[in-house]
Order: C-alpha cells, then sequence, then structure tokens
C-alpha cells in the first residue's frame, strides 16, 4: 500500500471520498456510518418521527430518495415506498425500473400511481396544456398526490429525499425574490395541519455527492441521468453557483441552510397562509387549498382534456429556447 | 486512460498521470458536484490516475424544483 495514500479520519484505512467541508477522508464503511448519523441528528433535531410511526417514501429511483429509504429501513423504521409514474418517455421507464428493483430484492412494499393511467394526463402534456415549465407541474403533481396517498393510506408521515444542496437551492431562489410566505414553511419538517399530513426531509444535513457516495457503497443502483424536463432549470443553476461557492468556501451551503433554520425561520414563523389560517377544502376533492377550488384539480381540468402531447416535443421546444 | 462521462454519455481517451482533482479542473467540472470512480472504485481528489485505468465521471445534481 503506498504510504500517500489519503486514509480514512475514523479507521486509518485507505479513504474512498474526501469531504473538504468536513475537512476529512472517509472509507466506504465510515462514509455508510457518517450519512447514517446525519440522517438521526436530522430526525433528533426537528423531532420528524418515532419508530413508531408508519412512514411513506417518496421515491423517484435517484439516489437521494433510495438512499434515505435504505438508510430508514436499516435504522429499524416502518417505511413503504411510493412511486409516481409521471409518462416522461424512457426516463420515467428507466426509474420505475430501478425503483421496483429496490423494493423487490428487499421485499419492501411499493405503492405505485400513474399520472397517465390514473389521472389521464403526464408531464410533458401538462407542460404544453398549462404553457408552463415541466417541473412545475411534476412538482404539483408530486406534492398532491404524496400528501393524498398518505393520508389515504393511513400513514404518519410523508418522507422525502430532499437534501442540502436542494434546500439550500431552493432557500437562495426564495430569498434572491424574498418570498416571505415560501420562506416561512421551508422547514425540515412540516407537521399534519389543516388536512395535510406531516412532511420530512430526514437528509437536509447531507449533500447531493455524501448521498451519490452512499448509494455506490451500499450497492445501491439508481439513475443516474438527469431529467430531461428539468435541464437549464433556474434550481440546477441555482445549484451550480452554490457549488462554485462552496469549492472556494468549504462549508458555506451548510452554513447558508441551517443558520437559516435557527437564527432566520423562527422570525418568520406565523407568517405563512397555513398559519393565518387561510387553509379552506377544494370544492372537487376535498384537499386543502386556500381558493374554491386546488391548483392540482386545476391542472387535471386543463391536462386531462388535452391531445396527449409526446415527450420529445417539449424536450426540442426547450432546446429551442 | 478511458474516461466515462455522463450527461449526455460520451467516452474521451485522456493521459493518466494526474489527480483525480485535476482531471475535474482539466475537464471543468466541479469537484462538489461530481464523483470519480476507477476501475470501478469510488477514490478521493487527491488519487493518482493511471494511463491504464478506466475512469467514470459521475454527476451528482439532480433535481427539478419541487
Amino acid at each position: 500500500m503506498p504510504a500517500n495514500v489519503s486514509r480514512c479520519r475514523v479507521c486509518k484505512e485507505p479513504a474512498v471520498i474526501d469531504l473538504p467541508r468536513h475537512n476529512a477522508h472517509f472509507c466506504g464503511e465510515h462514509l455508510v456510518q457518517l450519512c447514517n448519523r446525519q440522517m438521526a441528528k436530522a430526525i433528533e433535531d426537528w423531532e420528524m418521527f418515532t419508530p413508531q410511526d408508519r412512514l411513506l417514501v417518496a421515491v423517484s429511483g435517484g439516489k437521494d430518495s433510495l438512499a434515505v429509504w435504505d438508510m430508514l429501513v436499516a435504522a429499524g423504521y416502518q417505511a413503504d415506498g411510493l412511486y409516481l409514474g409521471l409518462g416522461i418517455g424512457e426516463y420515467s421507464d428507466d426509474s420505475g425500473g430501478y425503483v421496483r428493483r429496490f423494493a423487490d430484492e428487499r421485499g419492501l412494499k411499493l405503492i405505485t400511481v400513474d399520472l397517465r393511467a390514473d389521472y389521464g394526463y403526464d408531464v410533458p402534456t401538462a407542460a404544453v396544456a398549462t404553457k408552463r415549465v415541466p417541473c412545475s407541474a411534476c412538482g404539483l403533481s408530486k406534492r398532491h398526490l404524496f400528501d393524498r396517498a398518505a393520508v389515504d393510506g393511513g400513514y404518519d408521515a410523508v418522507v422525502t429525499g430532499h437534501n442540502l444542496d436542494d434546500e439550500a437551492a431552493v432557500l437562495f431562489g426564495n430569498t434572491l425574490r424574498w418570498e416571505i410566505d415560501y420562506l416561512g414553511r421551508q422547514l425540515p419538517v412540516l407537521p399534519a395541519a389543516n388536512g395535510f399530513p406531516r412532511k420530512c426531509k430526514p437528509l437536509v444535513r447531507l449533500t447531493e455527492r455524501e448521498t451519490a457516495a452512499y448509494c455506490l457503497i451500499r450497492g445501491i443502483d439508481y439513475v443516474v441521468e438527469e431529467c430531461p424536463m428539468a435541464a437549464g432549470n433556474r434550481h440546477l443553476a441555482y445549484k451550480e453557483a452554490l457549488n462554485s461557492i462552496e469549492q472556494q468556501s468549504p462549508g458555506a451551503k451548510a452554513a447558508f441552510y441551517l443558520n437559516f433554520l435557527t437564527k432566520m425561520s423562527p422570525l418568520l414563523a406565523g407568517s405563512t397562509a397555513a398559519a393565518r389560517g387561510d387553509v379552506g377544502t377544494c370544492g372537487r376533492c376535498g384537499a386543502p387549498t386556500t381558493g374554491d377550488v386546488c391548483a392540482f384539480c386545476r391542472l387535471i381540468e386543463k391536462s386531462s382534456t388535452h391531445e396527449a402531447v409526446p415527450v420529445e416535443f417539449v424536450l426540442d421546444k426547450r432546446i429551442r429556447r | 486512460m478511458k474516461v466515462v462521462l455522463r450527461n449526455p454519455k460520451r467516452e474521451v481517451e485522456l493521459p493518466g498521470g494526474r489527480s483525480v482533482n485535476r482531471l475535474l479542473d482539466d475537464l471543468e467540472l466541479s469537484r462538489e458536484a461530481h464523483l470519480i470512480i476507477r476501475n470501478g472504485t469510488l477514490v478521493p481528489g487527491d488519487a493518482r490516475l493511471d494511463d491504464a485505468d478506466v475512469i467514470e465521471v459521475r454527476p451528482v445534481i439532480s433535481g427539478g424544483s419541487t
């Protein structure tokens, strides 16, 4: 063994990854330990859930959602999966395959909802029908259907794989526009209220590089390719900007987001629509909403009556922009 | 060494004799946004790469605006 190889901070065996924000290298075993400890700290610090709770994990086939499902099961939590078929061509076919294999190999329960089969539309069609970016229809569909599945299934909480990079990028975007309502509810756990289930993000203390490395070390196959609909979106541009800062100043992303939670969030409590008690019930589906009809029902109304749009049409349109 | 890149998937041939971090800098890729897998094994930023290595540059950034 060459003497000059970098070594794990914990056991001094050869390292597989350097984490500048921790000023340390780790071997595979101790990177997994670090990830598990960071998740446990997030769950404890923000009182997300207990081992007695039934959890519904929103899984996409990507590294973060499969990593959080794997970590939760390994830690002894009762966690079922929910996969939403978005109808994004081959990307959705591949993503669904990764999720099904993960669940099958571990004997885990997986619930599947398909936008086209169950609601009469898909993300490319919704993007064209609503004249908005695909991520808008995708995010709206996910939030509504994850909430509904959790409430209908009697789950205690919805768990998502949002990581530190996701949260820092959203915080960056909301701060650029001073979106006070969004900033007020950007928390790692949102309690059940007004018909919404509890929502938890146990990976907010881990970066994407760390969750990807976790999957590699644990042998978790995930969809590596980026969603073709997301290419060029603002969220990715914010991540790129933050990573540029992080490379110059390791730990900057964690300080930006985690200090927001401790120093700024308490000042914004009570400023959201939910906190003001402005939430009513959708006249069509009964979901919580601030209007007469919820955004998801309005999305179905526009999209399910629209002629199906092939994914290539939306991609070509985005490339030409 | 053979270097496999993603999004879109492609291969390029580059001389070895450089570190992982140097390779990412030469490719103008963010160290924060990528992992390097050498001959099937994850390696840290200061690992030296050789001419005979097969390298995968794996991007880790994902996500829409949900």
